[in-house]
């Protein structure tokens, strides 16, 4: 079926956007959106190897019921730290930052971003954000928990919270810019004739995620600004010794946190609505369903806060309407994921290693997504909340779904960023022995919080402990799926095979161009006449623009 | 080595099984969804697996399938939805009859004291087959009184009084944890509920070391910090009467109305200027660091055993009685004086405890 042998093998352009220019400087100063969403994956990477390490300690320690690893405050320091390296400083810059970065331009048909000077510096941005990060957890870390819930952290903790603010504070600028270059390239960039009907879903999905980058980060910022002055010059916001109300802390952490999910998860579910219709060779079942379904989840996810503080002193009738409202934000993912799976039908299936990721974060999203709907029951999130379920459902969306996504995009990719395969037999197993070690990992917890086990618990009742066993155990195996691609990517960087301008005959346009692509992606800017995901028309003929 | 393994909470309150229904109906929920997905996808990837000769169909989507998989998801989670809602909805108001239990959360414990005047920490003995009402206070950050074997979990706010009740059905020991992160030994702040049946809970009420009862520790406290001196019920005094206040409402000076809970007696003592009575000065000083949570506790429970008096109702007087600074007690001063006098003296003991005849 597969053309290939008629093609002549792929070789590498003579230039493109990584030789067109050599030195630090070049790099450091690029405003190529390529080579900054570059200079995004090397920094991510780091910071989720980092918050692995704290990943991996954290599993180690709960090995034995008594608390004999670490102290008790090392324990708070390692999980705080943990949470905070993940989600500001790996899940919410990944897929929109790298792989937003990379391809949404050429994706709607353009030489750059709208602002490429921001972009750069949403990427200094990061750093800075990063160094007061990096700064607060070799001066000792941060106890507070990621959720930074007050007056605990504005009064009661020695850690460096302020450090830690001001970084998390910078470091959301960072993804403000990267959302308003996003918005307005969309708006105002897209090649002739790619009209919103033809826009990738990646896009849609981007597209939805910057406006609440946009609209909601501000949110976070005031909110560590205000616990800052509290803890810095006693001025009274939350903390009812000073006379100001600990539970406002929560409505307006959660009103950028709970939105804050969707950033992370909505660039995902774009990976995944390219990846499908590709290795199906079909077009995306219900393509309006699946990109509105990504605009309803954005402005239904800001509504929808309260249902983290069921049990935190709000009254009766607010939770009712937050619990009716998380409900409403259910059916766009649920519409997502029906989608996904029809698409498949009477396609041509290949599982190819970006594939399988995108088959497992269908499966994982679906029971992230459904043991959610347990936490927006209100009786039984009485039960639950702030339980390990919590930690497994979150996992189960965050990893399970993010992490996988992000793979999956990054193994998608990788031909079009690098010009070379990664070698297929590896990436497979990788693939597997992340899904067997993520389900190990988390599944005990989901029966662990139902049991009673709270989250951020240094020590545990014994009769906890093999539940908590199989857990490490399974993170053991998860970190080998972690680890193997970077050593794979990194020898395809130089071994692999030359990947030519599209291996795996998607659409879209960034597979038109070469790869790796040119500094000016295009060398003539393309017009687009087709609808996204035209599988099967053109099943033979491989575009090629030069 | 036995290996102990269980998968399933407890079943210890009236509560706990109509929240293992719902949780059960959502596992299966979850199960059939999930295999259901992970079936499809599979069979999908097998069946139309990329071959010599096989083409992909083409298929732009449907529109009644896109109805049909968004009303089937809304219908489902709205029924979840009202289930939930009615159990939170009953779980989150506490029956008027119940026993009534105060804690305070700090860091890291937990006290108790019961009407009975006993008092406990990280331990709390309950009866079985009756409701029982737990009114929660935190001394200082956000803690989380979580009993997993009841299936009950409340946030304990600072400055706040929240409650929680539930009705114990099996006598034993369950795990008491604090659920909300607190600081370094956030999970050493756990104890045990320890549920009885009626008789050896009246045994162990009557074996306890109480001091007398939690109202009669509050009229001493009453006494002690002199609110006597203005909280009485003649025409002429400068506070309020506060017999049969408990539970009415309340005319404030800015013609609000607010009803005479805990929270508002207890924010009375702290800030007793926030809500003063219409008819009043706000010449009451704070009592904010001069009594403790427990005390105001049992203060409460006074307040609440006041009973009306036939003749004097509750005052909202429309014109306030005139008095001069020099007349109001410096409470705070006293106190301290007071309290230099015992540290002089041998501590306990010496406190003028002076039970008037009202006794509750």
């Amino acid at each position: 079926m597969s053309t290939a042998t008629t093609t002549p093998v792929p070789v590498m352009p003579a230039r493109h956007f990584l030789n067109d220019n050599y030195g630090i400087r070049s790099w450091l100063l690029t405003k190529d959106h390529k080579r900054i969403a570059i200079l995004y994956l090397l920094s991510i990477t780091v910071f989720f190897f980092i918050g692995g390490i704290f990943a991996a300690l954290i599993r180690l320690h709960l090995l034995t019921p008594n608390g004999e690893l670490f102290s008790a405050d090392t324990y708070n320091r390692l999980f705080t730290m943990h949470g905070v390296n993940m989600i500001f400083f790996f899940l919410i810059p990944s897929v929109p930052a790298v792989i937003g970065n990379f391809v949404l331009p050429i994706m709607v048909g353009t030489k750059d971003l709208a602002f490429p000077k921001i972009n750069l510096l949403s990427w200094y941005l990061y750093i800075g954000g990063a160094t007061f990060s990096v700064l607060a957890m070799v001066s000792g870390g941060v106890d507070t928990g990621w959720t930074f819930y007050a007056p605990l952290s504005s009064g009661y903790l020695r850690g460096h919270v302020i450090l830690m603010a001001v970084g998390i504070l910078i470091v959301g600028f960072s993804s403000i810019f990267t959302g308003l270059n996003f918005i307005v390239t969309v708006h105002r960039m897209r090649a002739p004739g790619m009209t919103w009907g033809r826009l990738p879903l990646f896009v849609w999905s981007n597209y939805a995620a910057s406006l609440i980058m946009v609209l909601g980060t501000p949110v976070i910022a005031i909110t560590l600004t205000l616990l800052a002055l509290e803890r810095g010059f006693h001025i009274g916001i939350f903390d009812p010794k000073l006379g100001g109300d600990p539970v406002l802390f929560q409505h307006m952490f959660w009103f950028y946190s709970h939105p804050a999910v969707y950033i992370m998860i909505l660039p995902g579910m774009g990976v995944i609505s390219e990846i499908v219709p590709c290795f199906s060779r079909k077009r995306i079942f219900g393509y309006a369903f699946v990109a509105f379904s990504s605009i309803a989840i954005a402005v239904f996810g800001f509504v929808v806060w309260a249902h983290h503080m069921f049990v935190a002193g709000i009254s009766v009738y607010s939770a009712l309407v937050f619990s009716l409202l998380s409900y409403a934000v259910a059916i766009p993912s649920a519409v997502k994921v029906f989608n996904w799976t029809a698409t498949m039908y009477k396609g041509s299936v290949q599982m190819d290693t970006p594939m399988l990721y995108a088959m497992a974060f269908i499966g994982l999203f679906t029971i992230g997504g459904l043991t959610g709907l347990f936490l927006a029951a209100l009786g039984l999130d009485i039960h639950i909340h702030d339980t390990y379920f919590v930690v497994a459902h979150f996992h189960y969306v965050m990893v399970g779904g993010m992490v996988t996504a992000y793979m999956g995009g990054l193994h998608f990719w990788w031909p079009k960023m690098t010009g070379r395969m990664y070698p297929e037999v590896p990436a497979k197993l990788a693939a597997l022995i992340t899904f067997i070690g993520f389900n190990l990992t988390f599944f005990p917890q989901f029966i662990l919080g139902y049991m009673g086990m709270p989250r951020r618990y240094w020590a545990y009742p014994p009769e906890f402990q093999v539940l908590n066993v199989l857990s490490t155990a399974g993170a053991s195996i998860l970190s080998v799926g972690f680890i193997l691609p970077l050593f794979y990517f990194l020898w395809s960087l130089k071994y692999g095979e030359i990947a030519g301008n599209n291996p795996w005959k998607a659409t879209g346009l960034e597979w038109e161009t070469t790869s790796p692509p040119p500094t000016h992606n295009f060398h003539e800017i393309p017009i687009v006449t087709k609808d996204p995901y035209a599988y099967g028309e053109e099943e033979e003929e491989v575009p090629v623009v030069h | 080595m036995k290996l102990n393994f269980p998968i399933f909470p407890d079943q210890a309150s009236s509560m706990a099984w109509h929240v293992d229904a719902l949780y059960l109906f959502l596992v299966l929920l979850t199960t059939f969804f999930s295999v259901l997905i992970a079936v499809l996808i599979l069979y999908f990837a097998i069946k139309y697996r990329r071959r010599p000769g096989h083409v992909a169909q083409q298929i732009h989507g449907s529109t009644l399938l896109e109805i049909v998989w968004t009303v089937i998801p809304l219908g489902i989670s709205m029924v979840i939805f009202v289930w939930g809602a009615a159990l939170y909805y009953h779980m989150e108001r506490p029956p008027s009859n119940a026993l009534e239990i105060y804690g305070v959360g700090k860091q890291w414990m937990w006290k108790f004291q019961h009407p009975g005047g006993q008092r406990e920490i990280n331990t709390l003995h309950v009866p079985t087959g009756r409701d029982v009402k737990v009114t929660l206070i935190s001394q200082d950050v956000i803690h989380s009184f979580f009993v997993p074997a009841f299936r009950v979990k409340q946030d304990v706010l600072p400055n706040r009084y929240v409650f929680t009740w539930f009705r114990p059905t099996v006598p034993g020991t369950y795990h008491l944890f604090c659920s909300q992160y607190c600081g370094t030994k956030h999970s050493g702040m756990v104890g045990s509920v320890i549920v009885m049946t009626p008789e050896d809970y009246a045994n162990w009420l009557a074996s306890g070391k109480a001091e007398g009862s939690l109202a009669s520790l509050g009229e001493k406290a009453f006494q002690q910090y002199g609110c006597t001196t203005c909280h009485r019920p003649d025409s002429g005094a400068r506070g309020p009467n506060l017999e049969g206040l408990y539970g009415r409402p309340v005319r404030l000076t800015d013609n609000r109305v607010v009803l005479a809970d805990d929270n508002y007696i207890r924010e009375s003592i702290l800030e007793p200027n926030a809500k003063v009575v219409s008819g009043f000065q706000s010449i009451m000083p704070t009592f904010r660091g001069v009594v403790s949570e427990d005390e105001i506790m049992a203060i409460t429970e006074y307040i609440k055993h006041l009973a009306p008096q036939e003749s004097n109702p509750l005052n909202n007087r429309t014109t306030p009685t005139q008095i001069r600074d020099s007349e109001v007690p410096n409470i705070q001063q006293q106190n301290k004086e007071q309290n230099e006098q015992q540290q002089q003296q041998s501590p306990q003991g010496t406190r003028p405890a002076n039970p008037s005849g009202k006794k509750p």
